[in-house]
């Protein structure tokens, strides 16, 4: 057969595969593709039309009804405009940026579930394009080399503007995957899998069961901020901060390879929503148990694609709602916030897996601990505004 | 002054905003209300008797801090004079390409003869087609300014123009507000005076909307007067929208009235 001389040489494909597999493979990949360039045409639009509404604007109304072909036409004029490369860039890196910001964000959605088991012509698979055992730290790795797009695009430009976005990406980003981390961990330790159809599995029980509830509201929060920061949406968009760095780490972007980084933020954006919903929030599963076990195949995407909504709409609150932190407040949120939260609700979880009391024991040393790193904090960030140490901001203005 | 929002504040806020109605208004389709002393461009007016107001005496040129003004007075013909003065405007030409529509001109004509109407939308392709002679500033024999190929106005926006010429009052005296001291136009008659700070505003007769009429249901609550708040308020501006609309329409069905028609009525007002 072809596709065993194909895959002749990778022992797990010694039986043989059947082309029909091979087909459904491709496929997937395609849906998945197209889907997500439609919806993130779509979710431009919408981030356009709620702001618009929210700032009692009308927004995008010209192309197509309801504007709904705003994207497509900023699209096609991007595509048509000249592509211009700044004299001191360096040329291949500058080149390379936008790629290695749009690849990642199309990576970590193959990974997402998106529906229940479907069985075609007697092969049965599920509803996404990839199931590795690795899945949640696919994605994790995924979000790092993201990273990497908006850093090297900001030091390539040869330009200051673009450098100081992306010195502000690197600390930013590195800052908040720390506390992404240790809420993923969480979920992965209740639900005893990194495979995303797993921990979808583990939480198919009913409302009570998604991850949200199990791990008491606190992880998701934390998880819900630090995406934001890691995606550099607002309030967390220091990266572009077009009030103060002209457009930061894009600055010297133009046609497609602009829009290959608006692409990359709002497919970023798609992606991380569903990745939400993956971990916290019982990802296909409806509200009423038993979806996913069942042959139904609409209900679960309905329920999956309405959940994914939900936190579009969200960022986009959030970007009409908040204003951009200062660059102390963003590290502080990290550092004195996000990460040492995340650490003792982790234990926490741990603990109580282990054992009630356990977890009784923990929380108490956890809150004692936590009140004495307050007062730490507390006091340091006295002490460094008194002898200016470090601390930009005078007291009494945190 | 906006009370203080705290964390959640902005959340509540931009969600209430979802529901309000829309400030942005759909330009090239529909027009917002222009404001009372809007400077657009201008008109050379003409009496009621169809006689020119303008004298030829080039103060407006003169007095032009942007100099685009070119005015050349000529001796009237005895036989068949332009103006009732001794001398009329023999050529009148205004660069708008120059033109900061400062209204100096307007201030400074004896006659009345310079007006500025609310008209503002009208782009050239070449830069001769900038300067306005006086063929395109003159107002026609209805007295409604020209509508040169190149404008965009639409049935009902020359209603209210000439309107800073009404706004005045002579020296600034409060005691001349809210009467006419000026001439009569030709198509139009003698314009109604502005609503001035003393509360006797007559807006349906200037044509005038408050800016804070439009924007009123964006306003605070504190910032909206009382009586037109909530539901009654909500009536209040129901019944405004639909005299305006009763309006609007009765200047549609206006300018479909055959022109002939119009002609046979003397002094009516056009688009009225």
């Amino acid at each position: 057969m072809i596709t065993g001389a194909l895959f002749g040489l990778d022992p797990l494909f010694a039986p043989g595969l059947h082309w029909v597999e091979l087909l459904i493979v491709v496929v997937r990949v395609l849906v998945a593709f197209g889907v997500l360039l439609v919806t993130v045409m779509l979710m431009i639009w919408f981030e356009r039309k709620v702001i618009s509404d929210m700032q009692s604007r009308i927004g995008p109304n010209r192309a197509g009804p309801w504007g709904l072909l705003q994207t497509l036409a900023d699209g096609i004029k991007l595509f048509f405009k000249e592509d211009l490369l700044p004299e001191r860039a360096d040329r291949f890196v500058f080149k390379l940026a936008p790629y290695l910001a749009l690849l990642p964000a199309l990576l970590i959605f193959t990974v997402v579930p998106v529906g229940g088991m479907l069985t075609i012509a007697g092969h049965r698979f599920e509803l996404q394009v990839v199931d590795p055992p690795i899945g949640i730290l696919l994605v994790l790795a995924m979000s790092s080399v993201s990273v990497y797009g908006v850093m090297l695009a900001g030091w390539s430009s040869g330009s200051k503007y673009p450098l100081l976005g992306s010195v502000r990406a690197s600390a930013q980003m590195i800052s908040y995957e720390a506390a992404l981390g240790l809420t993923v961990v969480a979920v992965v330790l209740t639900s005893g899998s990194l495979s995303t159809r797993a921990i979808v599995a583990s939480q198919a029980h009913g409302f009570w069961d998604w991850n949200v509830i199990r791990l008491g509201f606190v992880p998701f929060f934390l998880f819900l901020i630090a995406i934001t920061a890691e995606l550099n949406r607002p309030p967390f968009d220091l990266v572009e901060a077009d009030s103060e760095l002209v457009g930061g780490f894009n600055t010297e972007y133009s046609s497609i390879r602009f829009a290959l980084f608006y692409l990359a933020e709002f497919m970023n954006t798609i992606s991380m929503s569903a990745v939400v919903v993956t971990l916290f929030f019982g990802g296909p599963d409806g509200p009423i148990p038993r979806f996913i076990p069942t042959s139904d195949i609409w209900m679960p995407i309905v329920w999956f694609s309405v959940k994914t909504l939900a936190f579009l709409f969200l960022y986009v609150w959030f970007r009409a709602a908040l204003p951009r932190l200062r660059y102390d407040q963003l590290m502080d949120v990290g550092w004195k916030a996000l990460i040492p939260l995340s650490l003792g609700w982790l234990i926490l979880v741990a603990a109580v897996l282990v054992w009630h009391w356990w977890g009784l024991f923990v929380g108490v040393g956890e809150l004692a601990l936590g009140l004495l790193l307050a007062r730490a904090f507390k006091v340091g960030g006295r002490r460094s505004g008194e002898h200016n140490l470090g601390g930009a901001m005078p007291e009494g203005t945190r | 002054m906006a009370p203080h929002l705290g964390f959640l504040g902005g959340f509540k806020l931009t969600l209430e905003h979802l529901t309000r109605p829309r400030v942005t208004s759909q330009y090239p389709d529909e027009k917002r209300p222009k404001q009372p002393r809007q400077h657009g461009r201008h008109v050379l007016g003409r009496y009621e008797d169809g006689m020119e107001k303008c004298i030829g005496c080039e103060l407006c040129a003169g007095v032009c801090p942007a100099d685009c003004i070119y005015v050349r007075g000529l001796d009237n013909p005895p036989d068949h004079p332009v103006s009732p003065g001794e001398r009329y405007g023999y050529v009148y030409e205004i660069n708008y390409l120059r033109c900061i529509h400062c209204d100096l001109c307007v201030e400074a004509c004896p006659t009345e003869a310079i007006t500025e109407t609310k008209l503002f939308e009208f782009s050239f392709t070449n830069r001769s087609d900038a300067i306005y002679t006086k063929r395109e500033l003159l107002v026609g024999d209805d007295g409604r300014p020209q509508h040169l190929p190149w404008e965009d106005w639409r049935p009902g926006d020359d209603r209210f123009t000439s309107g800073w010429m009404r706004a005045t009052s002579p020296s600034g005296a409060a005691d001349y507000e809210g009467r006419v001291q000026w001439s009569g136009e030709l198509g139009y008659g003698v314009r109604a005076p502005e609503g001035g700070q003393s509360g006797r505003r007559d807006d349906e007769a200037t044509g005038t909307k408050a800016l804070r009429a439009t924007m009123e249901a964006h306003l605070l609550d504190v910032d909206i007067p009382f009586a037109h708040r909530g539901m009654r308020g909500r009536l209040w501006r129901a019944q405004l929208s639909a005299s305006r609309a009763k309006a609007k329409l009765a200047d549609r069905r206006a300018a479909r009235r055959p022109a002939a028609q119009e002609a046979t009525t003397p002094t009516g007002a056009p688009g009225a």
